[in-house]
């Protein structure tokens, strides 16, 4: 049976709070509620195991870093760093999300409901049965997925407050040497990094897309099929080391 | 020279500078209370080298004086640096800025104010100045003239708090929470390449012009030489007192909007300028050619006020955060939303604005 707690963090600064955390699941506390967050760093970061946490507030930078398992599940806005070089779990933002979200990321899911800062998904990797996603809801700023290195990023565009603004920002993808992204719609040729173009997407690409979609728009309660109705490209890497030959020409 | 005993074991601090600003477009006066709070929650952005904060609206009843905030290490100084305000100006009224004692403040230098208008009868070597032209002239002479004397804010109805300490802790010491006003902005200071002394805390004024900064400004040095050439000369030993004589000199001296301003200090690529319409792709191409020199190069956030209003911009690639969120007629910028969520909690809309893209607030006639 699952053991309970919640946690005012009125008041309370990091150290202390993540030491009320840690000290609880040592405990066998599996059930987080926590209240009253704001700007406390460093939340979930590095737990193990199947803890799930429901924040409330706006937490600080680097929440859910390098965790393996964690299930987090944020109601308001999350700042910069959200699941930085995280190896497993889950984490669902139900606002926006700010600057380098997945950072390095090794496994796990993400999934922000709004808009999301630059640097988003930089370098993630994947490696046998780790697959990193991240889904982001609304538009992105510059380098996402920058030296991505594996795992999937897919990007929908819609739950934005920047109705102006493309989908996504400049140099798109720059640097990728594995993984994917995917856009819902068209991305403007000019955001896309050096040597990289929009692709359409084959049967493979479309289950996939399909499948994360129902996952993401069943934690967040939206609408599947409205997702789906538009068409998707994908943006892959042009080749396993496209900076091979910087240096020493083959 | 040999690496410290363990010099692998120890716990880092990591951190970067924090800012927070906010105005109230409708003048209403927010106690002081409000950006201390803001910047105590983001405590951990500094390491206790730099605090300051600058306020907009605090001298109604003096609010077509200059008023020039001093900082000198002895009375010696003190008195040079007023031989030469009594020599351009006449004094108003004079007293020492009201302290506290802070335990955590050490050594603060002397901290005086002066309430000055320009001399009738001026000095000959400047007779033929504008009358900012010769403020600005007057700060230069103190600043680099007098040792041990700094000028660290000079404008009308407003003024630069600012010191080696927590924020939270140099607005103990200078009673910021007895002061009311229309825009605040705030700075934690995480000093990196230069030394973290009272002249190098933020903000950094000139006139009515203050910034406070997150990053870098790695053109410092070309930056630098192109506003010795304007006859401002940079003597605090911190890159961000550039964005300060440039403000004053793009704006102020040769008419910039706000708006064009910050495309000189963050700039279209050259590939989107390729992309402009023709009109846009002249003036764009026309500021890089004619700014280069001072076009900021490097991670920036910064926060910019005068008694016109308060904007925000990020460099062109974004390098350090901004929030930038609204309430009513406030506008709140900051390095983090859960500063603006301290002292207020529901706001109207939340953003982050876009690298480059400047969010421009005007105050309310």
């Amino acid at each position: 049976m699952a053991k309970k707690l919640t946690l005012d963090a009125s008041g309370i600064y990091y150290r202390q709070f993540n030491e009320q955390i840690r000290a609880a699941v040592a405990d066998g506390v599996t059930e987080f509620v926590l209240k009253n967050v704001n700007s406390q760093r460093y939340i979930a970061g590095g737990l193990d195991g199947d803890i799930s946490f429901e924040i409330h507030g706006v937490p600080g930078q680097d929440m859910g870093s390098f965790m393996r398992g964690p299930k987090l599940r944020v109601k308001n806005n999350a700042q910069d760093g959200v699941g930085n070089t995280m190896d497993d779990g889950l984490i669902v933002i139900e606002g926006l999300a700010g600057d380098v979200v997945g950072y390095a990321m090794r496994g796990g899911k993400i999934f922000i409901k709004g808009d999301v800062g630059y640097r988003v998904g930089i370098h993630m990797k994947a490696y046998m049965e780790k697959l990193p996603v991240i889904v982001i809801g609304g538009k992105a700023g510059d380098f996402l997925g920058e030296y991505m290195a594996g795992g999937i990023l897919l990007l929908l565009g819609m739950y934005s407050d920047k109705p102006t603004e493309p989908i996504t920002g400049r140099s798109l993808g720059t640097g990728m040497h594995g993984g994917v992204i995917y856009v819902r719609g068209e991305v403007p040729r000019e955001q896309i990094g050096p040597g990289l173009t929009a692709q359409p997407v084959d049967d493979a690409d479309k289950a996939v897309i399909e499948n994360l979609v129902k996952e993401y728009a069943a934690e967040l309660k939206l609408d599947a099929k409205e997702i789906l109705r538009s068409g998707f490209v994908k943006i892959k890497p042009f080749s396993h080391r496209p900076y091979g030959n910087l240096y020493v020409p083959a | 020279m040999k690496a410290p005993d363990r010099y692998y074991d120890f716990q880092k601090d990591i951190s970067g500078c924090g800012v927070f600003g906010v105005i109230s477009k409708k003048r209403n006066l927010i106690p002081g209370d409000m950006p201390i709070r803001s910047m105590a929650c983001m405590h951990d952005r500094g390491n206790g080298l730099g605090g300051g904060f600058a306020a907009y609206g605090i001298y109604p009843d003096l609010a077509d004086k200059y008023a020039f905030h001093l900082m000198c290490d002895t009375e010696a100084a003190l008195e040079s640096a007023e031989q030469v305000l009594k020599h351009y100006f006449t004094v108003h009224e004079s007293h020492p800025i009201p302290t506290r004692k802070v335990v955590t403040i050490k050594n603060p230098p002397i901290v005086t104010r002066y309430f000055l208008t320009i001399k009738k009868d001026r000095p000959a070597e400047v007779r033929d100045l504008g009358e900012q032209d010769y403020v600005v002239n007057a700060v230069m002479h103190i600043n680099h003239r007098i040792a041990g004397a700094f000028v660290f804010s000079s404008g009308k109805n407003m003024g630069a708090f600012k010191g080696v300490g927590f924020p939270e802790d140099i607005a103990d010491f200078f009673r910021l929470d007895e002061y009311k006003a229309y825009i605040w902005t705030g700075h934690n200071r995480f000093p990196t390449n230069t030394p973290g002394w009272w002249g190098g805390a933020h903000p950094f004024t000139l006139l009515d012009w203050s910034i406070v900064h997150n990053g870098e400004i790695s053109s410092y040095g070309i930056n630098r030489r192109y506003l010795c050439e304007h006859d401002y000369l940079c003597t605090l030993m911190t890159d961000t007192e550039v964005v300060a004589y440039e403000l004053d000199l793009l704006i102020r001296k040769h008419g910039l909007t706000k708006e064009l301003a910050c495309k000189v200090f963050a700039p279209p690529f050259w590939d989107e300028i390729a992309r402009m319409p023709k009109q846009e792709k002249d003036v764009y191409t026309a500021l890089r050619m004619v700014y280069g020199s001072a076009m900021l190069n490097g991670p920036f956030a910064i926060l910019v006020a005068d008694n016109t209003g308060l904007f925000g911009l990020n460099d062109r690639i974004k390098l350090r955060p901004l929030v930038v969120a609204e309430k009513d007629d406030m506008v709140f910028m900051s390095s983090e939303e859960s500063a603006i969520r301290e002292v207020q909690p529901e706001l109207d809309r939340v953003w982050m604005p876009k690298a480059g893209e400047p969010v421009i607030v005007h105050l309310e006639a």
